[in-house]
């Protein structure tokens, strides 16, 4: 049990250093910028600039992080913060890996499987970007040609076609009213899109958890 | 120094950002390596774990190089590089800089040429702008996880219903997106069921795989069943946007 506990006591600890250590890099960049570039920014601009951008991004940034905390586990989440792509690459892959090795997810095993995917994805993830940056002249033509564009334009269809069959399988009961009224939405309501998906899920999710709890609660989940 | 937005001493801000996360996932990966030892957990399982892990998240990843090379035609390279591996997405990142040029009188993919003013006005945008999660994390992630605990104590079939809710959230939020665009076609434009069809073609790979699992026994295509739909969709997705798009 001590064990247990220094275990997480790190995953906390380093966690929550690694994530003020960057939070004070990335925020120090642009300062750093302007100091090599003499120069300041537009001070209107940045302004607006924040007006419009930041208010949305902080609320939604909080709600990810209740949101996606607890799918991700302690370990994976401090990690898949801090290197983002979180919908579209760190938690199917974490899904995935628990999902493969039999493990669930309230577990400690689960936990410690989400955190390794999480890991190994971030590291691969970074080593691709970089080959990507020193390719980039010869792979510009190929990745942008029109015969490859639309591959990656699908990315997410394609992602989730793959993961929503398994876990709507295991999850019949509880997917359907979600489901129905997911779709429903997306097609009938024009500001859903591309770009406010990520601001429906945690819609979806407390909408899931509440049927869930009432489902739950009625006996129907035995 | 003279401001380009290739210049050579932003390539060298992004790299030292990488290596510092380099640090923290490699660290990260050898302390849940251990922990998974103690556990017993069998060590067939743990390099499964990493080998699927590391295949799934190559097609991804060549997205998110796709997303540099778009942003940097007007950003230039190391920006990109450095908002997509750190925190960002290519959806949170192009809307941050569209504001911040709009903001300036300017348009993003309109390739004006950036000052250096203008640049780090940009790069402010958006660092500000996407900190508020890891921010939070260092002051609530571990009282976070303590709630987490208490209610699996309280409740362990309770605990198990909630996290599979809270992954057929996520997954639903993104199933009902696959369908947004579907009624284009009442004016005449296809394009919207491009992703209705590479959806229902990802999910019939994933279920073939799993049929020819269970009749072969090929433990490997189980393993990579996920990346084999994911590239099998996308591939499919060039027809159909030569056929509907």
């Amino acid at each position: 049990m001590k064990k247990e506990r220094s275990y997480m006591d790190s995953v906390h600890f380093n966690g929550r250093v690694w994530c003020a250590i960057m939070a004070v890099i990335l925020i120090g960049i642009p300062f750093l910028e302007c100091a090599i570039f003499r120069t300041t920014p537009d001070m209107r601009a940045l302004l607006l600039g924040l007006i419009a951008t930041a208010p949305m991004y902080w609320i939604v940034g909080v709600i990810e992080v209740f949101t996606y905390f607890p799918m991700l586990g302690p370990g994976g989440a401090y990690l898949s913060f801090i290197t983002g792509n979180i919908s579209n690459l760190k938690l199917p892959c974490a899904l995935n890996a628990m999902e493969q090795a039999g493990v669930k997810a309230n577990s400690e095993e689960g936990e410690v499987i989400s955190t390794m995917a999480i890991a190994v994805s971030s590291i691969v993830t970074t080593v691709i970007i970089i080959l990507g940056v020193i390719l980039i002249v010869p792979l510009t033509p190929v990745l942008e040609s029109p015969v490859l564009a639309p591959a990656f334009a699908q990315l997410v269809p394609a992602l989730f076609g793959g993961l929503a069959i398994v876990f709507i399988a295991k999850n019949v009961k509880i997917t359907i009213f979600p489901l129905i009224l997911m779709i429903l939405l997306f097609i009938f309501v024009p500001a859903l899109n591309s770009g406010t998906v990520g601001i429906m899920v945690p819609v979806c999710v407390i909408i899931t958890l509440i049927e869930a709890r009432i489902m739950y609660k009625k006996g129907i989940l035995g | 120094m003279a401001f380009s937005i290739n210049s050579p001493v932003l390539y060298v801000i992004t790299i030292c950002v990488l290596v510092l996360v380099l640090t923290q996932a490699v660290t990260t990966l050898r302390r849940s390596l251990r922990r998974a030892d103690e556990l017993g957990i069998d060590k067939a399982k743990v390099k499964k774990v990493l080998r699927t892990a590391a295949v799934f998240t190559i097609a991804p990843a060549v997205a998110i190089v796709v997303g540099v090379i778009t942003l940097s035609k007007d950003l230039g390279i190391p920006l990109p590089w450095l908002r997509l591996s750190v925190l960002g997405s290519l959806s949170y990142e192009t809307v941050a800089a569209a504001n911040a040029e709009s903001a300036m009188g300017l348009r993003l993919g309109g390739g004006a040429a950036l000052t250096a003013s203008q640049y780090v006005t940009i790069v402010f945008v958006m660092s500000v702008s996407i900190m508020s999660g890891i921010i939070l994390l260092v002051f609530i992630g571990k009282r976070l996880h303590k709630g987490m605990v208490k209610r699996e104590m309280k409740d362990k079939k309770w605990a198990e219903i909630f996290s599979n809710a809270l992954f057929i959230g996520m997954i639903t939020a993104f199933v009902g997106f696959v369908f947004s665009d579907v009624l284009l076609v009442r004016e005449g434009n296809t394009s919207g069921l491009i992703p209705v069809f590479v959806f229902f073609i990802s999910m019939v790979i994933m279920i073939v795989c799993g049929a020819i699992k269970k009749k072969t026994n090929w433990g490997w295509i189980n393993d990579y069943a996920l990346p084999i739909s994911l590239i099998g969709g996308m591939a499919c997705a060039i027809p159909l946007t030569a056929w509907l798009g």
